[in-house]
């Protein structure tokens, strides 16, 4: 594999790639550190990456893993789940609403488990078997713990998925449906993460998002290489993202630069705009006031897929903001609730409140003239509208009738004949 | 005060291999020094220049981040647990 080592973000010590995630000097983040042999021809190297599976292990070259798993062609659960390959729609309705030119969405709702966890997770689980371990973990705001079980069920891995007890009902049941043990921690986010980060170190366990993190943050670095070979080889020049702990946001970026060095892809690295609820925005609030400390906040927002008050990469998620021209805002919940509609109504996309945090953002910078409309700009929609039905509650009008022509006439006298 | 230090995996080399260690002191700030007086070692690895916490390091005191309280400030009871933790994990 071209992964060569991790590597402190903060201060570069190197590490076995190993199951750790944190430097013993500094404390700061590990990294995976790749070096990639020189790509000479390039049609040819993406021919190749053309010719790979429907799926992420298309990008398999530019992943940690010594073997990606031999899903090769056909999926076989053995394998784990299919993450990837989801569409990139041109949303021309959306984008004359906006008053934008060139609008794409993203819509990584169509994952195996209906957000872009599969991707990471994949990822992450794959290189814990390499690494041995028989029992995977999560620490999780929902989306994760979908992903982790169906993961486990699939491979026949035991697993335990921590989730803060107050989660929406069906992102609780999609996951109990899978067979894992499902821990409900009476605390936030916040509490769930300290919880599993202690219990990382004395359980011989891999929790996809703490002992194994450097390698589940390399799977969303395929949702860029997606973006690309979908735009035809080319970036985008705009990217809108949520921002939860920074993690998505950043790798994003990190894999349309991997491309761009290579030059597999042409284009300049896109500006990068963050979305948070304003409920919990410790990046936004950063980015704000010119601070790259991330004051870690209390979550109280609909939006709890993005409810991570204490960010582990928002200082890294604010830096990237900043170099790359584009910025981090926040949305309320009304405004996510709006968004979560504006999306429906003009594309057909349901997504959860995480999406309607993004659209509402993509909103908000199109009202203030930040998005030139020569701009092409990719949307990320990273969940699923069935998921967090409540945010949709009450906000339409059913009709209801009696089963007969004249009733339902008297309802609608005046519709189109 | 007789303050629980609960130490992470990724620094109990540099703690004599402890899990955890019985600290005096009444603040966060003091029992921490206490501490660092005990392993030398830890002082740099969980404090910058300045004394302050790392970037990347979070205290708990009982369960809370002490940034929500008075940080290295804030007061101890006999018999609390500190809980010292990387930050990089989660999300």
């Amino acid at each position: 594999m071209a992964a060569t080592s991790l590597q402190c973000k903060e201060c570069k010590t190197p590490y076995a790639l190993e199951a750790r995630y944190v430097c013993e000097r500094c404390f700061g983040p590990l990294e995976v550190v790749y070096d990639h042999e020189r790509v000479d021809d390039v049609a040819e190297a993406r021919r190749r990456i053309q010719g790979g599976p429907q799926n992420i292990w298309r990008y398999a070259d530019f992943l940690p893993l010594e073997q990606p798993p031999a899903s090769a062609r056909r999926a076989s659960s053995l394998s784990g789940l299919p993450a990837g390959c989801t569409p990139l729609i041109r949303a021309d309705r959306l984008a004359e609403r906006l008053g934008l030119g060139e609008l794409w969405i993203k819509n990584d709702a169509a994952n195996p488990t209906h957000s872009f966890k599969d991707r990471v997770v994949s990822v992450a689980v794959a290189r814990a078997r390499e690494l041995g371990y028989e029992v995977i973990a999560c620490a999780s705001t929902g989306n994760l713990a979908n992903s982790v079980a169906a993961h486990g069920a699939a491979l026949g891995l035991e697993s335990y998925v921590f989730i803060p007890a107050d989660l929406e009902e069906q992102k609780v049941l999609a996951t109990g449906v899978y067979g894992t043990h499902v821990v409900a921690v009476r605390s936030n986010y916040d509490g769930v993460n300290r919880l599993c980060t202690e219990l990382s170190g004395e359980r011989d366990w891999a929790f996809v998002n703490v002992n194994m993190r450097p390698y589940y943050a390399e799977g969303s670095k395929t949702l860029a290489y997606e973006v690309a070979e979908q735009l035809g080889w080319e970036t985008p020049d705009r990217c809108v993202v949520p921002i939860a702990s920074g993690s998505l946001f950043t790798k994003i970026a990190r894999g349309f630069d991997e491309w761009r060095e290579l030059g597999l892809v042409s284009g300049d690295g896109p500006t990068m705009n963050g979305a948070q609820a304003t409920g919990c925005s410790p990046v936004a609030q950063a980015f704000a006031a010119g601070s790259d400390v991330c004051r870690p906040v209390k979550p109280d927002t609909i939006a709890k897929s993005l409810a991570i008050g204490n960010p582990a990469d928002g200082p890294y998620a604010v830096e990237l903001a900043r170099r790359s021209g584009g910025g981090v805002d926040a949305v309320t919940d009304d405004e996510i609730r709006a968004g979560i509609r504006l999306l429906a109504e003009t594309t057909g996309i349901f997504t959860e409140t995480a999406g309607g945090v993004t659209t509402a953002t993509l909103a908000k910078l199109a009202a203030r003239g930040d998005i030139g409309r020569d701009e092409r700009v990719v949307a990320f929609i990273t969940g699923e509208g069935l998921k967090t039905l409540d945010a949709v509650r009450d906000t339409f009008t059913t009709h209801e009738i009696d089963p007969s022509y004249d009733a339902f006439e008297a309802e609608f006298a005046g519709a189109r004949a | 005060m007789a303050v629980t230090v609960k130490i992470p995996p990724q620094l109990r080399a540099a703690a004599g291999g402890q899990g955890s260690e019985s600290v005096e002191g009444a603040t966060v700030g003091e029992v921490l020094g206490a501490l660092y007086d005990r392993h030398g070692e830890l002082r740099e690895r969980v404090a910058d220049d300045d004394g302050a916490l790392r970037r990347f390091v979070n205290v708990y005191l009982d369960g809370e981040d002490v940034r929500f309280l008075q940080g290295l400030d804030t007061a101890v009871s006999d018999g609390a647990e500190l809980q010292i933790l990387p930050a990089v994990a989660g999300g």
